[in-house]
């Protein structure tokens, strides 16, 4: 066992765990922040996707260890005093998720996406972003709509708030 | 319409949790004391278990402990049912081996529980798994269906003799022989549907909770139906009593079928609490699901399609043969009979079919309904059947199609259903005109000129769901009757609550079942709540699966709205001096037509809770149930194009349209439908381009056990879709709906396939339509 | 996973004495694909030893025609550096396709070398553009290198610190992606030497992993043009064969590839 510390969702926290104790783990059963999912073995259906300063990163291919220091951004802590960010109310608005399983990771995805590109998404640049997260739900029609009009929405907040 | 009621585009009450982290699954929940198990599972396709020495692993940090088979088998807990029973052409029954939760003899098929290990953490009990020492003699294994019909193969159950479960058959063979002995034109093809994997995004979990002061057991579960998996486990696994047992499936993270069953891993967590005295929770990882999660479809087939002079079709005869992998699971026989043959007449005016199907036993994980159940096999059978007539005949593939769809309706096909409405050709139109089908052979010319091959395809798929009329699955097998029901309380300030037996795992009913009640009271969305999932609240229901929330589920909330409706009037006639038939609810009120006098829908229901001033003789308080026993089954259908270019360079497929037009019935909220359709046919596009699941046929093991191997459909393989309605309401149930769960998984393979043959110019290709096989297929035409 | 015990390296010299003082100790740069290993009980390190954070192992420098990439310097850096954008787009072009966006954003160009797995996209452009893996020990020639499947020429306890490169007149990469995984299949990267010599690597296809195709070389030495790798033979003796494409799928892959990878440059 040894103690890692990081800062999750703006808090710190320091906790003992085994050294093989996956970030995902850590958040999950340590933290009980369970909106972060375990999908697959492999780092493939990105149902894990954290942001780690900044980044979107698989919570599940790393070691808590190796998060020790940074600041994590997990799903619950997107939405600033029970509103919705404009990611997770887009997907809400177009109907971008179904069973809500792979939903924390897709739009923890989103908003590094956006973040990445800006108003510059196209279609094409968010399904070929998306190539680590699967869904089996919405056969991907709604989410990549709901990213497209978070991303427009946030283009447009972005313009404003320079004017 | 209202801005919340029936037809609606309501964005989902469920939402919000979901996409803030907090909705609630089964691997979420945790209670004081929990311990975790892990499954010692076989790595041979067939062996018996020669010994298990778990000597070591029971002396391993956190181990509490290490059960086994045998004990299991001592405390009485019961073999795993399939609740379906199919009887021989010859009239025996269909011949089940038996099937263990934890295998004590004999393992049959990689994956196979043989002990389970609780420990104090995951890691430990996992670490002490692979402590566990099994002896085995191995034995050979066969994996392919029609190879375990041939003489000599491995027999894998003592009571199935040859690994044939049954050999049964619909139809008249006759006039089907007769019909194509005489037809102008017969088309024959051999027809595979590929084994698929379910793969809902989240695994399946078990938690189970033992209470020794009360003998009573709690299981939370990824479960479909957990009012079923209740009643299973009590009746058939012995597991408690149904009065000391409850079973909660907290939010689904999907399911296309494969959480229907009771699988050995929450009948085991449940008996390991009371053996270990800790609440066991199991997790099953990825590849853990695709080794004993139960797959889809796995059929291989013949078919004969006859024609007349007139390219009318006359008769079709069809040879099945279905795997059913090493065991039989819940639902298993009735998806390649019931689910299938009796849809083999499509859309289209047969005067005779016939089919045989045989269901074979083999050394693999169990089959039985994924998304679609039956008919996906049944339209991809019929549709590449029908589009290869055409090439054949030399007849456009929409016209062949035209000149033979039902157009009258009720509709008795030769195989038992009777299609109650539907308009073929309005789907069909509206497809083709969504695909601009006239300006293809210019878009193909165009492709050509960059190199691409570009073919268009089609597929007119028609469905049974909303199951099902109970004495009618009754007299042909089925265990249960396929009703549901519905509560609905009205509380003394008129905000409401709908007890449902239907459990969402995506679907929304948390919205579109509220919707209903939004509709009828003139009440806001947000004072309804929908109650489901928990045996403890529900008393009983039969689940989500074969697309019948919507025209089961929801048809017994109608019921129960009606009672409400009518005890509510009377409350406010009194309250009005009114008489009841002269009431009327509007915008949250109850009104005397013609007057402007009115009570609010919460003063009513107040009055109904203080009993001061209720009408003679009735009771207090406003809450009703009922059940609904749909009258038949519903026949969703519609027609699907899907356009396609192929690379000749690396036979890679890109869809460059897909369209879907639908005839659902009436609809509740269009944005949840054209949602389900999407991810139909993104399940569909993955059979038909990129799943399979496949096993060594030498040694039975799983090739395809991650996504490292079986290829998931990705946002980048997938165009988006346009989707269209046209409606013909149902006759047989209240709201005139029929269900759309899965029609998109059965229309599109069919569309995709044709498309490509049709992009290739050859016809003999299997799906999934790879780049390796489709370039291959590419090249057989091209030299 | 089995346990295992996590120590952070804050330098070169630190990591090799982390390394050193446990017998089955392994480095770990961005993890993606070690943990997944681990995570399937593949490997056993008792120790894992984190490069991540090394500052002397990080950055992107373009000298001249020099290129020095550092070993714990991610796919996304190498994606999005404008520097190398200038002088080797092609390398650029292949970052942006390794993984997905959360995998690039761990992994490292390191630690995609010293595995060195069969099916990476780096290794082929090491091999292409001639260049030199830069240990904490000594320089070794990519030729050198890549010596089989998952094995390299590095000793034990060996830390790849860098790679440096000439940046090409020109380069370009394609890839055809394994459907499942999106590792490739076959992924081709030819580079044209300022001196005008020719080098094709080929990734994912290779039975014994990432290899140069001498057929191919002289094809597009003789004539730098996608049509000239169309009349080039490639040989399915050597290549892999699973699942998702056979031997000779994969011949016409690497073929197919070539072109692409030209017309790109």
């Amino acid at each position: 066992m040894a103690k890692v510390a990081m800062t999750v969702n703006g808090r710190k926290v320091s906790k003992e765990c085994e050294g093989r104790t996956l970030l995902v783990h850590f958040l999950r059963d340590t933290l009980s922040l369970t909106g972060t999912h375990i999908g697959c073995d492999t780092s493939q259906c990105g149902a894990c996707v954290v942001h780690m300063d900044g980044k979107a990163v698989k919570s599940c291919s790393m070691l808590a260890a190796q998060a020790a220091g940074a600041e994590i951004l997990t799903i619950e802590g997107l939405a600033a005093n029970g509103e919705l960010h404009p990611v997770q109310a887009a997907f809400k608005a177009n109907h971008g998720l179904q069973c809500g399983f792979c939903t924390p990771g897709m739009v923890m995805t989103a908003v590094d996406m956006i973040n990445r590109y800006g108003a510059k998404l196209n279609e094409q640049t968010v399904r070929e972003n998306l190539e680590g997260n699967i869904c089996r739900c919405t056969g991907y029609h709604n989410i990549v709509k709901a990213i497209l009009a978070a991303a427009e929405d946030m283009g447009a907040a972005g313009r404003q708030a320079a004017e | 319409m209202g801005v919340e009621g029936i037809g609606a585009r309501v964005a989902r009450k469920e939402d919000k949790r979901f996409l803030m982290g907090q909705g609630k699954y089964t691997d979420d929940m945790s209670v004081p004391g929990m311990c975790y198990a892990a499954f010692v599972r076989s790595p041979h396709a067939h062996a018996k278990i020669r010994s298990i020495d778990i000597s070591a692993a029971a002396d391993m940090p956190g181990v509490i402990g290490v059960l086994n088979g045998k004990q299991m088998l001592d405390d009485g807990i019961g073999n795993l049912i399939c609740g379906w029973m199919i009887h021989s052409k010859d009239g025996s029954p269909m011949k089940m081996g038996a099937w263990r939760p934890i295998a004590h003899d004999t393992v049959r098929y990689v994956g196979d529980a043989v002990a389970v290990v609780v420990a104090d953490t995951m890691g430990e009990a996992r670490d002490a798994a692979e402590a566990v020492v099994v002896e085995y003699d191995v034995l050979p294994a066969v994996t392919d269906a029609v190879k375990a019909l041939e003489a000599g193969q491995p027999q894998l159950h003592p009571e199935a003799p040859g690994n044939l479960i049954y050999d049964w058959e619909i139809g008249d063979g006759a006039a089907t022989d007769a019909a194509i002995a005489a037809a102008a034109h017969v088309t024959e093809m051999k027809i595979v549907n590929n084994r698929l994997a379910p793969n809902p995004m989240e695994p399946r979990a078990a938690l189970g909770i033992y209470d020794s002061a009360e003998d009573h057991y709690t299981c939370y579960t990824t479960s479909q139906n957990p009012h079923v998996a209740r009643l299973v486990m009590s009746a058939f696994y012995n597991v408690a009593p149904e009065n000391k047992l409850r079973v909660i499936a907290p939010d689904v993270g999907g399911g296309f079928g494969s959480k229907i069953y009771i699988y050995p891993e929450e009948i085991v967590c449940l008996w390991a609490s009371k053996r270990t005295g800790v609440p066991v929770k199991w997790t099953s990882d990825r590849t853990e699901a695709f080794l004993t999660d139960a797959h889809g479809r796995d059929h291989v087939s013949t078919v004969k399609m006859a024609f007349d002079a007139d390219n009318r079709v006359t008769a079709l005869k069809v040879d099945t043969i279905a795997n059913f992998g090493a065991y039989m699971s819940l639902f298993s026989s009735a998806v390649p009979t019931y689910l299938y043959a009796t849809l083999l007449s499509g859309q289209y005016n047969f005067p005779a079919i016939h089919a045989n199907v045989r269901a074979v036993y083999t050394n693999t994980v169990a089959v039985d309904a994924y998304r679609g159940a039956g008919r996906p096999e049944a339209t991809y059978l019929l549709e590449r059947t029908m589009e290869t007539a055409a090439r054949e005949l030399g007849v456009s593939p929409a016209e062949l199609r035209r000149i033979n769809f039902i157009r009258s309706f009720p509709h008795q096909t030769p195989v038992i259903m009777n299609y109650d409405a539907g308009d073929y050709e309005a789907s069909l139109e509206a497809a083709m005109k969504a695909a601009d089908w006239a300006g293809f052979p210019a878009r193909k010319a165009e492709a050509a000129g960059r190199g691409m091959k570009r073919g268009i395809g089609m597929s007119c798929y028609i469905e049974a769901c909303g199951i099902a009329p109970s004495a009618a699955v009754g007299s042909l097998g089925a265990g249960v009757g396929l009703w549901e029901s519905a509560e609905v309380r009205v509380n003394a300030v008129g905000t409401v609550e709908v007890l449902t037996g239907s459990h969402s795992h995506g679907q929304g009913h948390e919205t579109t079942f509220a919707q209903l009640v939004a509709d009828r009271f003139g009440v806001p969305l947000d004072s309804v709540s929908i109650v489901h999932g928990d045996t403890d609240k529900v008393q009983m229901g039969m689940g989500t699966y074969g697309s019948r929330s919507g025209a089961v589920g929801m048809s017994a909330v109608v019921k129960a709205l009606d009672k409400v409706e009518t005890k509510a009037k009377k409350i406010a006639a009194h309250l009005m001096e009114a008489d009841e038939s002269d009431i009327v609810i509007e915008n949250g009120a109850l009104k005397v037509a013609g007057t402007d006098k009115s009570v609010p829908w919460f003063q009513m229901a107040l009055a109904a809770y203080t009993a001061h001033n209720l009408p003679s003789g009735m009771e207090p308080g406003l809450k009703e149930g009922a059940f609904y026993d749909p009258a038949n089954f519903t026949f969703p259908a519609g027609c699907y194009i899907a356009e396609v270019e192929v690379d000749p360079d690396t036979g890679k497929t890109k869809i460059v349209q897909f369209v879907a037009a639908d005839d659902f019935g009436n609809i509740i909220n269009p944005m949840i439908v054209e949602g389900q359709v999407h991810g139909g046919i993104a399940q569909g596009i993955g059979q038909a381009l990129l799943e399979g699941v496949h096993y060594d046929p030498e040694t039975g093991q799983l090739l395809t056990a991650s996504y490292m191997d079986y290829t998931m459909p990705r946002a980048d393989d997938l165009p988006s879709f346009q989707v269209s309605h046209q409606i013909t309401p149902c006759p047989n149930n209240p709201l005139g709906i029929k269900g759309c769960g899965e029609a998109g998984a059965i229309g599109s393979p069919p569309a995709l396939m044709n498309a490509i043959t049709d992009a290739i110019g050859n016809n003999d290709l299997t799906m999934p339509a790879t780049p390796q096989k489709v370039w291959a297929a590419a090249r057989a035409t091209a030299n | 996973m089995y346990a295992t015990n996590y120590h952070r390296a804050s330098s070169v010299a630190d990591a090799v004495k982390l390394q050193s003082s446990s017998d089955e100790a392994k480095y770990v740069s961005g993890g993606m694909t070690l943990i997944p290993t681990m995570k399937q009980r593949l490997a056993a390190p008792s120790d894992l030893v984190d490069l991540r954070h090394i500052a002397e192992m990080k950055g992107i420098s373009v000298n001249g025609s020099r290129v020095r990439i550092g070993a714990a310097t991610t796919h996304y850096e190498v994606s999005t550096s404008a520097e190398l954008k200038a002088a080797c787009p092609a390398i650029s072009h292949l970052a942006a396709h390794i993984g997905d966006p959360h995998v690039r954003h761990m992994g490292t160009i390191g630690g995609s070398i010293a595995n060195n797995d069969p099916a990476a996209d780096y290794p082929s452009a090491m091999l292409a553009l001639g260049a030199t893996i830069v240990t904490n020990a000594r320089e070794v020639a990519a030729e050198d290198f890549f010596t089989g499947l998952f094995e390299t020429a590095l000793e034990a306890g060996e830390i790849v610190v860098a790679v440096t490169f000439d940046a090409p007149a020109k380069a370009g990469y394609a890839k055809f992606p394994n459907p499942a995984s999106r590792y490739a299949m076959a992924g081709v990267f030819v580079a044209k030497a300022g001196n005008g010599s020719v080098r094709v690597a080929v990734t994912g296809a290779g039975s014994n992993g990432v290899f140069r195709h001498a057929g191919l070389e002289a094809a597009l030495a003789a004539n730098w043009s996608a049509d000239a790798a169309s009349g080039v033979d490639v040989d399915a003796s050597d290549l892999l064969s699973d699942l998702h494409g056979s031997a000779e799928y994969r011949a016409n892959l690497v073929k197919v590839m070539a072109k692409r990878a030209v017309a790109a440059a």
